[in-house]
């Protein structure tokens, strides 16, 4: 019966949102996420300090009103450091993903529609690309073309690519033998046309709900990156290395050690309980 | 059965084939040439000229594809640039320790997220079903690096316990092997335990549904007969696979792991690889990784037709 009401309130964003809404873990997803956005958006204009800007004499202090999440062994301000590394946390995520799904989507859609010969090799290369472990091909990735911001992004991007294939390719295939194609087929339409105006706005909903999820993942993956020295490189402040950095002082300097854990907890749970609300929205039929 | 072992066995040779394919690919994409950076400022042309003969980087690219295939497959993957060592000794002698954490961690993994699967699924919508979702979330979220240095950080701050630094393999004294291993073990198998209690919960919700159970039932089988030798029994296909591709990861994914606690395993033997420019290390490295990944995979296919004998492969 839920699922019926759910289905039946499908068609615009905002019955979707309104449908997240109503759950706990969904309401909670969402003003996460909306958190770490307005953070990563208005970083420079509530950062109370340069992320750059040391302060010798407040090393290592501890959490006060001036210092909100306290200093690092330079003297700089973790708050800061850590609203923008929720940019570049974001930003790593949201560009590796659109890399992902975009190469994803062609290749989904070209193996599910096409089949036969095209279809096997393009599996095959995604079979390659997923007997990595998808931490080890990225770090393997961008020690080949060196570390910087952008290799980070492409690295996560690639590792990705087949979990979007698989997902595109899933739903075009169930789709495909649907009456409704077969008649768009019988009155000639060229394949483009039926991929994109046709099958496309169905295979969304699985789409979107991956998306998501990758993104969490494509954030740890910077994270764990960063963590190993390998992502993100300095003055940019990354969650990940900022961890990393802190184990020296953690004795001292707990702090140093919590804010960064618990934003980079906080970020991956929200985007995953989303993921979760989304699916449930999306595809009620998942919903067990 | 032999002959589907067979016909995988042989669908395993063009993956293989892509794998390695795409190792050496990636590694000519490595800016800088490798002799400079094994010369160094003492480098002179005669010498360059020496260590590219050597290496066989005078010949073209295909060849230099099919050399190092062959030393592979002949169990020669070179030698470390840094040490001299040969690459493929160190990375049977480190994968064994990595192996040992990743078995260690799908048993804490299994022993965690079994029971409390089940739990949640009979208790569907109860305070304890809700409870255990949270949790499954917390481990599906929480990066194993994040809680491995908050807990570090909570254990030398309660119990002023430090773990230790130096690794003693299990044949030297199990003992301190297992003090070593018990926390990483723990952290991995945690967050593996997060998608794990999620599957198995749902794949029993799923089998709980079916017919054959009402029948169970109603022949007068017990709650715990019914549950362990019929729910879980028909629900474990998907709880299996995915302990498999999790173990697969941990291979490669332990690295972090690796790092934080010093273990000298596979992971962390690339990683230093890397960040030291190795390129043989890394190469057969990442190679063997993937090589293990996709047989495991291969042996959970297998294992299915133990588990349930309706799957026939032909």
């Amino acid at each position: 019966m839920q699922a019926q009401v759910k289905q039946r309130a499908l068609p615009g964003n905002e019955s979707v949102l309104r449908l997240i809404w109503q759950e706990p873990l969904g309401r909670a997803g969402l003003l996460g996420v909306t958190l770490i956005v307005i953070l990563a958006v208005l970083a420079p204009l509530i950062s109370p300090f340069d992320v750059a800007k040391m302060h010798p004499k407040a090393k290592l202090a501890a959490p006060s009103f001036v210092y909100l999440f306290g200093t690092d062994h330079f003297g700089r301000d973790v708050f800061s450091r850590i609203i923008h590394g929720a940019r570049v946390s974001l930003v790593v995520g949201i560009v590796s993903v659109s890399i992902s799904a975009g190469f994803g989507y062609i290749f989904g859609m070209i193996a599910g529609f096409f089949e036969g010969k095209t279809e096997s090799v393009i599996l095959m290369i995604m079979d390659v690309i997923f007997a990595f472990p998808s931490i080890l091909l990225a770090l393997f990735i961008v020690s080949a073309l060196g570390t910087s911001i952008v290799n980070t992004m492409i690295a996560i991007g690639i590792v990705n690519i087949p979990v979007f294939t698989r997902t595109v390719r899933a739903s075009v295939k169930s789709v495909k033998s649907m009456d409704y194609i077969k008649n768009a087929r019988s009155v000639g339409l060229k394949p483009a046309v039926i991929l994109f105006k046709h099958i496309t706005p169905n295979v969304l909903a699985p789409f979107t709900v991956q998306a998501t999820l990758a993104l969490s993942g494509a954030v740890l993956t910077e994270a764990s990156m960063s963590f190993l020295g390998l992502g993100i490189q300095p003055p940019n402040p990354s969650w990940g290395s900022m961890l990393s950095d802190a184990r020296k002082y953690m004795e001292i300097a707990p702090w140093l050690v919590i804010f960064p854990a618990l934003f980079i907890i906080l970020t991956i749970l929200s985007f995953n309980v989303l993921g979760d609300a989304l699916r449930d929205v999306l595809d009620p039929k998942l919903k067990l | 059965m032999r002959d589907y072992i067979l016909k995988r066995l042989l669908m395993l040779i063009p993956v293989l084939l892509g794998i390695s394919l795409s190792v050496f690919l990636i590694m000519q994409l490595v800016p800088g040439d490798v002799v400079s950076g094994i010369l160094g400022i003492e480098q002179t042309p005669e010498l360059r000229v020496m260590w590219e003969k050597k290496l066989g980087l005078d010949q073209p690219v295909h060849m230099q594809y099919l050399n190092w295939m062959g030393n592979v497959l002949r169990g020669n993957f070179g030698e470390s640039f840094r040490t001299g060592a040969p690459v493929f000794p160190e990375i049977i002698s480190r994968f064994q320790i990595t192996a040992e954490l990743a078995v260690l961690a799908s048993f804490t993994a299994l022993f965690i997220a079994l029971p409390l699967g089940i739990i949640s699924a009979l208790k569907r919508n109860q305070p304890i079903d809700k409870g255990v979702r949270v949790a499954a979330l917390m481990g599906v979220s929480v990066p194993s690096f994040a809680s491995a240095t908050l807990l570090i950080l909570f254990l030398s701050k309660a119990f002023g316990y430090f773990t230790p630094v130096k690794y003693v393999s299990f044949l030297q004294s199990p003992g301190t092997n297992l003090e070593i291993m018990v926390l990483p073990a723990f952290i991995l198998g945690a967050s593996m335990a997060g998608s794990l209690m999620r599957m198995t919960r749902s794949s029993i919700l799923e089998v709980m549904r079916q017919d054959f159970i009402k029948a169970v039932r109603a022949k007068g089988a017990t709650e715990r007969i019914t549950i362990f030798r019929h729910a879980l029994k028909n629900g474990s296909i998907p709880i299996i696979t995915l302990v498999g591709m999790q173990m697969g990861s941990l291979l490669g994914g332990t690295v972090v792991i690796e790092q934080i606690f010093s273990i000298p395993g596979l992971g962390q033997y690339v990683l230093t690889g890397i960040s030291q420019r190795d390129y043989p290390v890394v190469q057969g490295g990442v190679l063997f990784i993937a090589f293990v990944y996709v047989i495991i995979n291969l042996l959970v296919d297998i294992l299915y037709t133990y588990v349930d004998p309706r799957i026939q492969y032909t």
